[in-house]
């Protein structure tokens, strides 16, 4: 009697675990399908060629938007990932209980949590109005500012996941310290680092906010770091709240491109980086 | 693998095959001072005594060593009790070669005839106590069994050397110490080869972990 | 060959807990010396004194002196140190981002040797002495985390013989090993007292007891008992000792 009473609630508890995983997987469906069946159709060469059209005027790309959000990602991670990287070193192995980490640790918990329009804010007053224009430079600072909490955090992890007994053999042969960081726990910690930093440049690169105050977005070439620039998020978020369907279209078209990257770069992280054991 | 205790255990069979080495040197001084009544020569080998009590003590240690520090198991547990109880009965062995030293302190005058079975008796236990000790350290059942045969040839012997001094005896009343002391050494001989078959018995128990009596 | 150490009234804490209330020992060279003694008795904190590595974790104090070949310890660089001791510890911890061969010679290589030649006879060396060497020479590229735990911790001896310390210390180098392995690890010890000056801690006295030398008994961060092993597991001085070694504690 009891054993089937029991058997019976197994089954209803897992029943009940199924379906709320099967609703948790409704959004992340219903998104990506919706995008893409919106986004598809407008997606084709000249999106990836063509600077956009005049408006109203059909056809046309987002070349220098794609362009323009590499570019900023690229300036983001050249300034985010070896700050952040090293600051992580520092805390995990020189100085993990001093007041100075402590607050390190407490600030990159609130600045990971703080909504990023304020990091926007922040660069349009202390470095945008100072130089008096827009540009790429505010806008992948901007992102950098994001970005290395981020990198500290995963960095900090994966080398807290590197053991302790590791560090002590290396000690144990009568190795230095600086060449213990570089050649043995930097080297067993990675594919970690490098993950953590992929999945800190996917979020980054769909940021809008931050890049509303500082790059501003271009509807033609940047020719200089200094001069405006187009982003993705952005030029979507601008040809969506615009009246004309066909640049409706493309903001469709941008936001499918910027999934597929964020997927690609998940992706990356996920399967390239896996260790490379005989 | 075990080197610890393998070389343990070679310790342990090289000092019970200097042990019984000694314990014939012994056996053999004994039994010439009995048939020159050389009583020097006799004291001169009951002193000898004491080397293979020296000896005993060391086997005791090293036996302890192995057990407290190797923890043998199984038939290395075995060979190093055996070692124990070998070294006791060649102890024993000692003590009965000296036996038939002390008797020369009491035999007075010559001896009534010459010995004949009683130094054929000693030669007898002595192969059975090399046997013993080759059976041992070989792991060899087969010789060890064959001690039994050669124990009861060595009771025959003995059973005929008290018929024999018991003739000489009735016949000879003035001689009956010197046959009474004579029939002691018959006797210690006759243990003697006991001991040797108990060191048979011990390289059985080693190699089946069964008690088997050779001596019935 | 193996240098002596002697250590004076060593005293060690870690935070406000006094973990080491004054040692006293010689150790002899080439020999290997046990130290037993229940868990917390002190004995890995005393043989982490004896390579400085416990300063290396936050909130420790040692004072006292330990003289390696009439040398404090203390007038040595740590890091100097620890090429002259050598240490194994309980969890075989080879370097996950390395092969079997770097492995081996990590202590050199990262130490700044280049010259490919003795890198390799090194290494085909010190795995020798780690009888390892047939068992991996065919495959000394796979990374030394695809070897078995007996294995590993074989590799991690092999990577300590290669700086060619003088005195090896080993923190219970076969606690985490299963009895064949064990048997491996205790044979390899004995034969590399020959040129080491060896220290074992162990939780397992009958480990000490086939192995060592010499047996000292920790117990609450004091040394009951230093002597021979054979004295220590037959006829103990100490009633403290004989309690532990027969399983009377307490």
């Amino acid at each position: 009697m009891n054993d089937r009473l029991r058997k019976y609630r197994n089954t209803m508890m897992m029943g009940i675990f199924i379906v709320a995983t099967l609703i948790a997987l409704i959004p992340l469906f219903g998104v990506l399908g919706y995008v893409v069946i919106n986004g598809i159709s407008a997606l084709d060469l000249d999106f990836f060629m063509n600077l956009p059209k005049a408006m109203g005027v059909s056809g046309g790309g987002m070349a220098n938007a794609i362009v323009g959000t590499l570019i900023m990602v690229l300036i983001a991670s050249l300034i985010g990932m070896p700050v952040g990287i090293l600051a992580a070193i520092y805390l995990t192995e020189y100085d993990r209980t001093s007041w100075l980490s402590i607050a390190v640790r407490f600030a990159t918990d609130v600045l990971t949590g703080i909504p990023s329009i304020i990091v926007g804010i922040v660069i349009y007053t202390a470095v945008v109005l100072r130089m008096g224009h827009f540009s790429a430079l505010a806008g992948g600072l901007a992102l950098s500012i994001i970005m290395i909490p981020l990198i500290i955090r995963s960095t900090e992890e994966m080398l807290k996941l590197v053991s302790q007994s590791i560090r002590e053999a290396g000690y144990a042969l009568g190795i230095s310290k600086r060449i213990i960081i570089l050649r043995i726990i930097l080297p067993t910690a990675a594919k970690g680092i490098i993950t953590g930093a992929m999945l800190a440049v996917a979020r980054v690169s769909g940021e809008t906010a931050p890049l509303l105050f500082t790059a501003l977005g271009n509807q033609y070439w940047a020719r200089s770091l200094n001069e405006p620039i187009a982003a993705l998020p952005v030029q979507i978020y601008q040809y969506a709240t615009s009246p004309y369907a066909e640049w409706h279209q493309l903001a469709w078209a941008g936001s499918l491109v910027l999934i597929l990257m964020v997927v690609i770069l998940n992706l990356i992280a996920r399967f390239a980086f896996r260790s490379r054991s005989n | 693998m075990r080197e610890s205790l393998n070389k343990g255990q070679l310790i342990l069979t090289n000092l019970l095959i200097y042990m019984s080495q000694e314990v014939e040197r012994i056996l053999k001084g004994c039994m010439e001072s009995l048939n020159t009544l050389d009583r020097t020569q006799a004291e001169f080998w009951i002193t000898e005594d004491t080397l293979i009590n020296d000896l005993e003590r060391q086997v005791d240690d090293e036996c302890v060593r192995l057990i407290a520090t190797q923890q043998p198991v199984a038939k290395d547990l075995r060979k190093i009790i055996s070692a124990m109880k070998i070294s006791t009965d060649l102890e024993r062995m000692a003590d009965l070669a000296t036996g038939i030293a002390k008797v020369v302190r009491r035999i007075e005058g010559p001896l009534c005839k010459p010995l004949v079975d009683i130094p054929l008796m000693a030669e007898k236990a002595l192969a059975m106590m090399r046997q013993g000790l080759e059976a041992y350290s070989n792991e060899d059942m087969e010789l060890a069994q064959n001690l039994a045969t050669q124990d009861d040839e060595v009771d025959c012997l003995y059973k005929k050397v008290v018929r024999d001094l018991l003739v000489i005896m009735t016949e000879n009343p003035e001689i009956l110490d010197q046959g009474m002391y004579l029939t002691f050494v018959g006797r210690y001989l006759e243990r003697f080869a006991d001991h040797a078959t108990n060191i048979g018995e011990n390289v059985i128990y080693i190699a089946t972990a069964e008690r088997k009596d050779l001596n019935k | 060959m193996g240098h002596s150490l002697s250590v004076r009234n060593l005293e060690a804490w870690y935070g406000s807990n006094k973990t080491l209330k004054g040692i006293n020992m010689e150790i002899a060279p080439n020999q290997v010396t046990a130290i037993i003694g229940p868990s917390g008795c002190g004995k890995s904190t005393f043989v982490r004194c004896i390579n400085r590595m416990h300063e290396t974790l936050p909130g420790t104090k040692v004072k006292g002196e330990i003289l390696l070949d009439e040398e404090s310890i203390y007038d040595r660089d740590p890091v100097a140190l620890r090429k002259m001791v050598g240490m194994v510890f309980q969890k075989a911890n080879p370097f996950p981002s390395m092969s079997i061969y770097e492995n081996v010679v990590a202590g050199l290589r990262l130490n700044g040797m280049k010259n490919k030649q003795t890198l390799h006879a090194s290494a085909e060396k010190s795995l020798r002495m780690a009888a390892l060497w047939d068992e991996v020479k065919d495959r000394l590229n796979y990374s030394g985390m695809s070897l078995s735990g007996g294995q590993q911790q074989r590799l991690c001896i092999a990577r300590a013989l290669a700086v060619e310390p003088s005195v090896l210390l080993m923190d219970e180098p076969a606690s985490a090993l299963d009895p064949i392995a064990t048997t491996h690890i205790e044979e390899l010890i004995r034969q590399l007292k020959e040129n080491y000056t060896i220290l074992i801690v162990t939780h397992n006295m009958q480990q000490a007891a086939r192995i060592a030398d010499s047996t000292a008994f920790f117990l609450n961060g004091e040394l009951v008992e230093h002597g021979p092993t054979s004295e220590i597991f037959t006829n103990p001085n100490d009633k403290r000792t004989e309690d532990y070694i027969t399983g009377r504690f307490g």
